[in-house]
């Protein structure tokens, strides 16, 4: 059965977006820790890690496609919102200036001078530059994970687009870090965040409502419905945050 | 046994953060899917209203944690 562009165009988009801003942060810390203690160390935990998180993807994903779709809708879509929603909140505070933007340049120097502090490294594999990679790799590639298998768990399919969606990014992140040897720090990160944040929250609440067993209005069409609500809400919160947290700095400085 | 409670602590922190922002999420899923059909508003209807109150949740816990 071919798979509906309505839901493998956003999926391969969400996964792509949300595997940008997580490849970009670990490409940070393997960046660090490359040019601090070595980069065959760097590289070699970048690689295990993600190794595991694709064979995480390949068993999962086997496994998720066993599992009669409509029992697991409601599930999926709660966790989806679960995920989604704390995305799109952080995100608003952020674009807001209640919660400080991600800043790749600070946590890059912040890295490299903690890692400096170790000592140099000795020859054969080093087992920090290792470690540190392979946990930031994991930590990362973990959310990437979550979302691939959780947008392909709720209908048949999608799998294969989401994945492709995540390959995408993290091939473009590698290549850009291996040409400019610098944190990839103008990459709009709360911008895409933003966009993650929506388009998981319309495709959780669509899922979250054919598990309840609800029709939805416009059938498979009410999910670019969902990200117009979702987005158009978020950002008229934004401003109004804003408005509240100077009202609230003015009270306090007072 | 540190890296599984680490292993914990990470999956649990991709689903919560905001502990009373989580628990309204879950509850309302609750309610829209036990609640919603006793009011007997028609399977559209309801799901427009768990769409709305979703959105409800997320402008409320924002304008709180802007005001905190």
């Amino acid at each position: 059965m071919p798979i509906p562009w309505v839901h493998a165009g956003p999926s391969m988009l969400a996964s792509f977006l949300a595997s940008l801003v997580e490849c970009v942060e670990a490409l940070t810390v393997v960046l660090a820790v490359g040019t601090t203690r070595g980069w065959r160390s760097s590289l070699a935990g970048c690689a295990s890690g993600l190794l595991l998180l694709l064979l995480m993807v390949l068993l999962l994903g086997q496994a998720l496609a066993r599992i009669p779709l409509h029992r697991f809708q409601l599930v999926v879509g709660a966790l989806l919102l679960l995920f989604g929603m704390r995305w799109l909140r952080k995100a608003v505070l952020r674009a807001a200036g209640v919660l400080a933007l991600h800043d790749e340049d600070a946590i890059y120097r912040r890295e490299t001078q903690a890692l400096r502090e170790h000592g140099g490294a000795g020859s054969g594999l080093d087992k920090l530059a290792f470690a540190v990679t392979f946990k930031s790799t994991m930590l990362e590639g973990l959310e990437v994970v979550f979302i691939v298998l959780a947008i392909s768990a709720g209908r048949a399919g999608l799998l294969w687009p989401a994945s492709l969606g995540a390959l995408a990014a993290l091939l473009l992140v590698a290549s850009l870090g291996a040409m400019v040897h610098r944190p990839l720090a103008r990459v709009p990160e709360n911008t895409l965040k933003f966009v993650v944040g929506v388009l998981l929250c319309a495709f959780g609440t669509f899922w979250a409502g054919e598990g309840m067993g609800y029709a939805w209005p416009g059938a498979d069409w009410s999910v670019p419905g969902l990200a117009a609500g979702f987005l158009a809400v978020s950002a008229l919160s934004v401003p109004w945050c804003r408005r509240l947290a100077s009202a609230r700095a003015g009270e306090l400085a007072r | 046994m540190s890296w599984l409670r680490t292993a914990l602590v990470e999956l649990w922190g991709l689903f919560v953060e905001d502990g009373r922002y989580a628990l309204a999420i879950v509850v309302w899923l609750l309610l829209a899917w036990l609640a919603l059909p006793l009011l007997d508003l028609g399977s559209g209807w309801n799901a427009v209203i768990l769409a709305a109150g979703l959105l409800a949740i997320l402008v409320e816990s924002v304008l709180r944690r802007a005001r905190r």
